[in-house]
């Protein structure tokens, strides 16, 4: 493996080198249930929640986020600036026809789920490192990997939640 | 022929407008539309006609120090041999003591006949210069297997090797989205966005993913070896770059193709 990448553009080879858990999530089947609880367990303290209490910015925001797929490929020109290619995986308005089935839908988010702190929190754990709730997950760790921002994180979290957000209003 | 690629560039413009103009939902179905029109039009004919014939060309053309032509270059079914010989690629070849896809045999015969040093080729962009050049012997050469069986011959140790390493490779997690090919390649009926994801781990996927590439690409005119087509999944999947005819390309090759083993070679392809 190692002599058959280079370093391209922004994309440094040092990161075809595995983390501890990207190693063990490297197999077809999922490994052991106790091992993917230490994946968890390791992966939650990375969890960052906003430090004013607040996890809504603007869902309008939020939709070009989750629209957009580009970032930290070698053909772009900063690391910044990323979308959070939500849709690539998931269904989550009623609109958008251009959606992805890797991940679970998420139309409707917040009116089947409402916003109780539990789920408030619990959704921002996920879309901040989401191998904090299943340990070989295939969704990004979009905080503690640093693909989102904070503000970016909570734009997407009023998109899913805001009952005027189309995720929720038809 | 002329002809139809004439009409096929206008209607490519058309897409390119509706882009514009169009709402992403209302384009999702008309870019799919589109597509569905193209290929019944071109059902007879394929733009990568024109780079084959480029190619068949340039197979014929005396290059490099040696002044020396490709018609001697043994593509596994011995020298000159052309018919069927992508579709049982890659192969272990005993005199270089390698594995290798099409390509990187392509490398060997330059080297050795002509006298072309093709580590050029390494800093050379898609589409330009020497990579043109290859590029065109790829569409020539796969084009004489189209209606033929993936029939690669695992039975080699050096082949069940590489398979192994391509194996690994597929669900090697990492970057900085942790993404692996099977995050995309490793479930059946999965799609991004709009566009369907083969499972490649099973055979009917690999049959239509491997079978299907190399390919002419209507989104962007562009002809894509099989080395480019990695090479742009490794790009979205956050990786570095994978090095032109490494063996990481290589083994993944091995594992898409005898995965695929008995499907159709349905090449050159022609893809969104
Ligand atoms: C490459 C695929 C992928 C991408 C990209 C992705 N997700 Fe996910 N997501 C998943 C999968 C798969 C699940 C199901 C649970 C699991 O396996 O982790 C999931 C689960 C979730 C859940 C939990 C749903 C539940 O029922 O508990 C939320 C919320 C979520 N994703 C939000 C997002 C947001 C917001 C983004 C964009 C910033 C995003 N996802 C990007 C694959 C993805
Ligand atoms: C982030 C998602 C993603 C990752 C990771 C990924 N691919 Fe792909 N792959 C795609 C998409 C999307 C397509 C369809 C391409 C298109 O139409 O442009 C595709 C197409 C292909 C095809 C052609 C399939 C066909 O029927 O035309 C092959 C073969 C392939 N990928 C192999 C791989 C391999 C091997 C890897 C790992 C090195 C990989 N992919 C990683 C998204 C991905």
């Amino acid at each position: 493996m190692d002599a058959s990448f280079r370093t391209k553009g922004i994309v440094d080879k040092y990161r075809m080198y595995q983390l501890d858990f990207q190693k063990t999530c490297s197999q077809d089947k999922d490994p052991s249930a106790k091992v993917m609880q230490a994946i968890e367990a390791e992966q939650l303290k990375t969890v960052r929640y906003p430090a004013d209490g607040k996890y809504f910015g603007d869902w309008k925001q939020g939709e070009k986020i989750a629209t957009s797929g580009k970032g930290l490929t070698w053909t772009d020109k900063t690391p910044h600036n990323n979308g959070g290619g939500c849709y690539n995986c998931h269904q989550m308005s009623h609109h958008e026809i251009a959606y992805g089935t890797i991940g679970t839908s998420l139309l409707e988010y917040g009116k089947l789920r409402g916003n109780s702190e539990e789920v408030v929190k619990y959704t921002w754990g996920k879309i901040y490192n989401a191998k904090a709730f299943n340990a070989c997950s295939r969704m990004p760790r979009n905080g503690d990997a640093e693909i989102l921002t904070e503000q970016q994180m909570k734009h997407l979290m009023a998109y899913l939640f805001d009952p005027n957000s189309p995720v929720n209003k038809k | 022929m002329r002809n139809r690629t004439a009409q096929f560039v206008m209607a490519a413009g058309m897409i390119a407008l509706n882009v514009t103009t169009w709402s992403p939902s209302a384009l999702a179905d008309a870019a799919t539309d589109e597509i569905a029109k193209y290929r019944e039009m071109l059902a007879d004919g394929n733009p990568s006609e024109l780079v084959a014939a480029q190619g068949e060309e340039l197979w014929k053309v005396k290059r490099g120090t040696k002044n020396a032509t490709l018609e001697q270059c043994d593509l596994g079914l011995g020298p000159g041999v052309i018919k069927g010989a992508a579709a049982q690629l890659p192969r272990y070849f005993k005199d270089t003591g390698r594995v290798q896809d099409l390509e990187t045999r392509l490398m060997t015969c330059m080297e050795t006949l002509q006298g072309i040093d093709t580590k050029e080729l390494n800093k050379t962009k898609w589409g330009k210069g020497e990579m043109e050049k290859m590029e065109a012997l790829v569409a020539y050469i796969v084009t004489e297997s189209n209606g033929h069986k993936i029939n690669v011959d695992m039975r080699p140790a050096q082949m069940k090797k590489m398979y192994e390493l391509g194996k690994m490779a597929f669900f090697y997690r990492g970057g900085a989205m942790d993404f692996s090919c099977a995050t995309c390649h490793g479930q059946p009926d999965k799609r991004i966005r709009l566009q369907d994801l083969p499972d490649l781990r099973e055979h009917k996927g690999a049959a239509a993913g491997w079978g299907s590439w190399p390919a002419y690409r209507v989104s962007n005119g562009q002809f894509w070896t099989m080395q480019h087509r990695l090479n742009d999944c490794y790009r979205q999947q956050r990786f570095p770059e994978p090095i032109y005819g490494s063996d990481v390309t290589i083994a993944l090759s091995v594992y898409l193709a005898a995965n695929g083993n008995g499907g159709p070679v349905l090449t050159p392809g022609l893809k969104r």
